[in-house]
C-alpha cells in the first residue's frame, strides 16, 4: 500500500514537473517570438520610411504570425528573423543606391 | 627697407590668397554644373542610345514598344492592329467622356480645347501645386471637383477614359515642358533617380529590364525598350487580361521585382512619368495601345 502511494506520488511530482517545465518552454518561445517579431517589424518600418520594403518581408511576417497563432513559436520565431533579415537588406538596398543609382544612368 | 619687404610680403600673399580662392570657387562652379541636371542634354543622349543600340529600328516605331523590336514581333503587332482588343475600352471611354456629371458639367470643362487632343502635354509640372500633374490625376481631380467620387488609378474606368484621350492624340509628338522652376527641376531628378535605382529583392531598377536589355527575354516577355514607353499607354495586355494604366503599369513593375509598389499617384510615380515623358519628347503618341 505504501509503495503504491509512493508510486503515485512519483508520478504526479513528475507529472507536474513535466507539465511545468512544458509551460515554461511555451512562455519562453512566446516571448522570443515576440522579441523577434518585433525586431523584423522595426526593421520593416524603417524601410518603408526609405520606401523601399520588399514584398518578400510581408510574406514572412504573415507566415511568423500564422505560425504563432497556431502555436508553432519556433517556426514563428524562424520566420521573423527571415523577416527581419530580409527587411535589413532592403535598407542597405535603400542606403547603397543612394549613390549607386547613378552608375546606370545614360550619358 | 624692412618695412617695403614687409609691404611686399604681404602683397604677394594676398594675391596668392586670391589665386586659391578664385581656383577654389571655379572648382565649386564646375562640381555644381556636373551636378546641376540639364534635361535637354539627358533625352538627347537617351534617343541616342536607343537609335544607336536598334540602329534598323526608326525613332517613331519605338513607340510600339516590344513590338518595334524585331521584323516578326512587327508582324504580329500589324496584325492585332486589325481587330484591337483596346477597342471596347476606347468605345466605353469615348461614351464616358461625353456624358455629363450629375450636375450637368462634363470632363471637357475641365481641361484646355475640351480635353480633345491634347494627351501629348501631360504630365505637366504645375508651379502652384509645386507638383507634376499626370492626365489620370487630372481626370480625378475633375470628378472630384464635380461633385463625382473618383476611379481607381490602375485599370477599368480610368483605363478607359485615357484611352480615348491618348487616342485624340495619336500622332502627335510628346511635348512635355520643364518650366523655369527649380522645383520641376527636382522632380524631373528626382523621376530620373527613381528610374536608375535598384529595389525589390530582385535588385532590379526599371533600366535594369528596359535599358539594359530591351528586345531580350525576360521568361516568354519580350522587353519593351524605355524609350516611348509611355506613349502607348494606356495598354491592353493579355497577361493582365485587360486594360491598364500607367499607375497600374509602374505598380505591377516594382510587384514583379518584389518590392512593395507605392500607391498610385505617389509623388515618386509622377516624378517617374514627368521624367519618363520628358526624354521621349518627339515621339508620336499612340496609345491606347496592345501589349503580349
Amino acid at each position: 500500500m505504501k509503495r503504491n502511494m509512493l508510486k503515485s506520488t512519483l508520478a504526479l511530482t513528475t507529472g507536474l514537473l513535466i507539465a511545468g517545465a512544458a509551460s515554461a518552454f511555451a512562455a519562453d518561445s512566446e516571448t522570443d517570438f515576440k522579441a523577434a517579431y518585433a525586431a523584423a517589424e522595426a526593421a520593416n518600418k524603417e524601410a518603408a520610411s526609405l520606401r523601399n520594403q520588399w514584398t518578400t518581408t510581408a510574406a514572412a511576417l504573415t507566415a511568423a504570425k500564422k505560425a504563432a497563432e497556431s502555436g508553432n513559436f519556433d517556426q514563428a520565431v524562424a520566420e521573423s528573423k527571415q523577416a527581419e533579415a530580409l527587411a535589413k537588406a532592403s535598407i542597405y538596398q535603400a542606403e547603397s543606391e543612394k549613390g549607386a543609382w547613378k552608375a546606370l544612368e545614360i550619358h | 627697407m624692412s618695412g617695403e619687404v614687409n609691404v611686399r610680403s604681404a602683397i604677394h600673399f594676398a594675391s596668392a590668397a586670391l589665386a586659391l580662392a578664385a581656383l577654389s570657387f571655379g572648382a565649386m562652379q564646375l562640381a555644381l554644373a556636373a551636378d546641376t541636371p540639364d534635361p535637354a542634354a539627358d533625352a538627347k543622349a537617351f534617343q541616342k542610345f536607343f537609335t544607336d543600340k536598334f540602329p534598323k529600328v526608326k525613332l517613331d516605331d519605338f513607340v510600339n514598344g516590344p513590338y518595334s523590336m524585331n521584323e516578326d514581333m512587327h508582324r504580329q503587332w500589324e496584325e492585332k492592329e486589325q481587330f484591337p482588343p483596346y477597342d471596347f475600352s476606347l468605345d466605353l471611354g469615348k461614351e464616358m467622356f461625353s456624358k455629363p456629371f450629375k450636375n450637368g458639367k462634363s470632363y471637357a470643362d475641365c481641361f484646355p480645347n475640351q480635353g480633345i487632343g491634347i494627351r501629348q502635354n501631360y504630365p505637366y509640372f504645375d508651379e502652384k501645386e509645386g507638383k507634376v500633374v499626370t492626365l489620370e490625376l487630372a481626370l480625378n481631380r475633375c470628378r472630384e471637383a464635380n461633385g463625382e467620387a473618383p476611379f481607381s488609378y490602375v485599370k477599368d474606368d480610368m483605363a478607359a477614359l485615357t484611352a480615348y484621350m491618348a487616342f485624340t492624340s495619336r500622332g502627335k509628338p510628346f511635348d512635355i515642358k520643364i518650366p523655369n522652376d527649380p522645383r520641376a527641376l527636382e522632380a524631373y531628378q528626382n523621376g530620373k533617380r527613381y528610374f536608375y535605382t535598384r529595389r525589390g529583392q530582385l535588385n532590379f531598377s526599371c533600366a535594369s529590364c528596359h535599358v539594359q536589355n530591351p528586345g531580350e527575354r525576360i521568361r516568354a516577355e519580350v522587353l519593351a525598350p524605355a524609350l516611348g514607353i509611355l506613349n502607348a499607354m494606356p495598354i491592353y495586355r493579355s497577361e493582365w487580361g485587360g486594360m491598364g494604366t500607367i499607375s497600374r503599369r509602374f505598380t505591377t513593375c516594382n510587384s514583379q521585382i518584389r518590392g512593395v509598389p507605392l500607391e498610385p499617384q505617389s509623388d515618386e510615380y509622377r516624378d517617374l512619368e514627368f521624367y519618363l515623358s520628358y526624354v521621349s519628347n518627339g515621339l508620336p503618341i499612340s496609345g491606347p495601345g496592345a501589349r503580349p
